[in-house]
């Protein structure tokens, strides 16, 4: 598969929005800005970004607690999640919400999720509506490696295999289930593994390379968009900053670290395309520069943006 | 009785510790307890002092850490859980309302289910909707399970010593916004606070106010507020929800004539109305110049924004504005 220019560029864009997002989120935490918590993807911007664009007009998605990247690469306005962060009323949720909850089911984003595996079920559901439907339509699961634990990964994917629904159920392995290392916490190599005891194909793909993920999970929508049935995908990637606000990280070596931030998936898809002569460096200069200006603007956005009114706090329990 | 000042955090560990190098059978199991020390640091070194034998980081799955304690405490070991928040007690709730509860009775008094599941619980953190909520009501609701809340260092100890060393599954809530507040704490190593007693944390003649957990405090704040303007406030801390010990309750509004009771999970279907009926089902009724008043958390989920948190849960003005109203002010 080889992809349009203009898909890497806006590719490109996407994931240095994510880590620019996501920098500017440590930031407003470190200075007090806002309140809660936040859980930063740093690194992992290939997964995120790359799977969501690898989607047709109209696919679902569902995202985990640490999904700026993922909901960058679905498409998501980043003056309006920018907003969100701080709780402002032009916020994808009203500020309601926050950074573990951002969400727009209009669009088809059925938001980051607090619960750890939450995005499963109600992704099975999503899946079941495209089906009952005729819709044509997918659904993009994300999880961690440690949310596979969860009697919801499983109980989905089995109602997922045995009904075919259309829902690929993409597991952003990155090592750690917060503190605790895979290898403690499962008796597997491969998450991928899994997807035997569901009879459907399970793939791992290198989590911090933007364009395996991409052909990964187009291939895989088309056949799941078949009516096929889910697919599992194991992202192998590793995330640089803490679990979240307050980490010491003292369950893993800065070596390991080092190591991993060598595999930079940002820096690796802008070789590529100097590489392979798609843009000169000055280009990609260009592009980075852009997105800096971009972020700047969402934060003006933000802070310009009206605080939500007390009222507020009582509406929209119900439909 | 020696003393020695510390955090409520470090208050629940040192029960914890003690019980721990009394009793081998007791074990502690929860996601990131070990190493780490819990997403609230609470065991920080109860690992390195008890190693991974007893203190068991488990993967994320919280049905099997309520399921793997049931079965372990019906067949002899006394597990201590720690779901990371409150919250995700609703992924362990099969296993705790359906068989950890339920075993004794429904197998006809022959088995025993030492367990204490500790739940932080609460808002006032930004956390939003999913890692705030305040579900003891839920809990009390469920026959065969107890329900602590501390609200000092001091009884997180003694109370939580008391839940280990109860043979069935008791329920024990910590309040995030109370893990750094310090007090003092008796040092003595058998220091314990009985289950179903309720403590008078403030002395008073005019109204009695129930409350526990961080809304005590602003009880207790509103309490010094009024006192200035001649309002004399008794404030009853009942410390176990379930079985509640409701006397105390009874014996003070008895004294009073009025009744508030303060928290901060949502109104509806809190534990404000079972106390207030208690009250009006007693022998207090007939000494009533007020109707019993709740306050409690709005009935909406916690939002993120700051202030909007705030808006969510009863404030110092809303509980004197509650005292006024009984006090006909
Ligand atoms: C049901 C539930 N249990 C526990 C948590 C607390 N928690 C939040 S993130 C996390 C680790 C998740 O690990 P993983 O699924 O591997 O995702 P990662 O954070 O590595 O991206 C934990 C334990 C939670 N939010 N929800
Ligand atoms: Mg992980």
């Amino acid at each position: 598969m080889t992809l349009a220019k203009e898909t890497l560029v806006e590719m490109y864009l996407r994931m240095n929005h994510a880590r620019l997002f996501e920098e500017k989120v440590a930031w407003f935490f470190s200075r007090g800005m806002v309140h809660g918590t936040t859980h930063l993807s740093v690194g992992e911007e290939a997964s995120g970004v790359a799977s969501c664009m690898a989607l047709e007009e109209g696919d679902l998605v569902s995202l985990t607690h640490r999904g700026h990247s993922q909901a960058v690469g679905f498409g998501l306005d980043i003056n309006r999640m920018m907003a969100e962060l701080l709780g402002k009323e032009t916020g994808y949720c009203k500020g309601k919400g926050g950074s573990m909850h951002i969400a727009d089911i209009e669009s088809g984003n059925l938001g980051a999720n607090g619960i750890v595996g939450g995005g499963f079920c109600i992704s099975a559901g999503a899946a079941l509506t495209q089906q009952y439907k005729k819709t044509g339509k997918v659904v993009l699961c994300f999880a961690g490696d440690g949310a596979t634990n969860e009697g919801s990964f499983h109980e989905a994917l089995n109602l997922a295999s045995i009904w075919k629904l259309p829902v690929i159920f993409f597991i952003e392995n990155n090592l750690y289930a917060m503190s605790t290392p895979i290898e403690k916490h499962m008796n597997i190599q491969d998450i991928a593994d899994r997807a035997k005891s569901y009879g459907i194909p399970g793939i791992v793909v290198d989590g911090n390379d933007p364009l395996e993920i991409y052909e990964t999970v187009a291939k895989a929508a088309q056949e799941v968009r078949k009516g096929k049935g889910p697919v599992l995908i194991e992202s192998k990637t590793y995330r640089w900053l803490g679990h979240s606000k307050s980490d010491a990280q003292a369950y893993r070596t800065k070596e390991e670290l080092a190591e991993w931030k060598l595999k930079d998936p940002i820096k690796r898809l802008r070789n590529f395309m100097i590489d392979n002569k798609m843009m000169t460096a000055e280009e990609m200069d260009k592009l980075e520069e852009q997105a800096k200006q971009n972020i700047e603007a969402a934060v003006k956005f933000a802070s310009d943006s009206p605080e939500p009114p007390i009222e507020s706090v009582l509406e929209d329990v119900y439909a | 009785m020696e003393m020695k000042e510390m955090t409520y955090k470090d208050a629940i560990k040192l029960a914890m510790s003690e019980e721990m190098r009394k009793d081998e059978n007791i074990i502690f199991i929860g996601e990131d307890i070990g190493l780490y020390g819990g997403a609230f640091g609470v065991s920080v070194g109860m690992f390195e002092e008890f190693g991974e034998e007893r203190v068991r980081d488990t993967p994320i799955s919280e049905a099997v850490i309520a399921g793997a304690a049931a079965g372990a405490a019906a067949t002899g070991l006394r597990p201590i859980c720690e779901m990371m928040f409150g919250d995700f007690i609703t992924i362990a709730m099969d296993n705790l309302v359906n068989q950890a509860a339920k075993m004794r009775y429904m197998f006809g008094g022959k088995a025993k289910v030492p367990m204490t599941m500790r739940l932080p619980f609460g808002s006032g953190t930004g956390a939003a909707a999913q890692h705030t909520q305040s579900l003891e009501a839920w809990l009390c609701h469920v026959p065969g399970l107890k329900v602590v809340s501390a609200s000092t260092p001091a009884e997180a100890k003694g109370l939580l010593k008391a839940a280990i060393r109860d043979d069935n599954p008791v329920c024990f809530i910590e309040h995030k916004l109370l893990y750094k507040m310090k007090g003092e704490v008796p040092v003595d190593d058998e220091y314990i606070v009985p289950l179903g007693v309720s403590d008078v944390k403030r002395e008073g003649t005019d109204v009695t106010i129930v409350s526990y957990g961080t809304m005590l405090y602003r009880v207790l704040e509103a309490a010094e507020a009024v006192a200035k303007e001649g309002i004399s406030v008794e404030v009853i801390d009942p410390r176990t929800l379930y079985p509640m010990d409701t006397a105390t309750i009874i014996e003070s509004v008895k004294k009073t004539g009025r009744a508030i009771v303060v928290h901060e999970a949502c109104k509806t279907g809190g534990l404000g109305g079972e106390i207030a009926a208690a009250i009006s089902e007693s022998e207090a009724f007939d000494f009533l110049d007020a109707p019993v008043l709740r306050l409690g958390g709005l009935d909406t989920p916690i939002p993120y924004n700051r202030n909007l948190e705030a808006a969510a849960i009863p404030t110092v003005d809303k509980i004197k504005d509650a005292i006024y109203k009984v006090m006909n002010r």
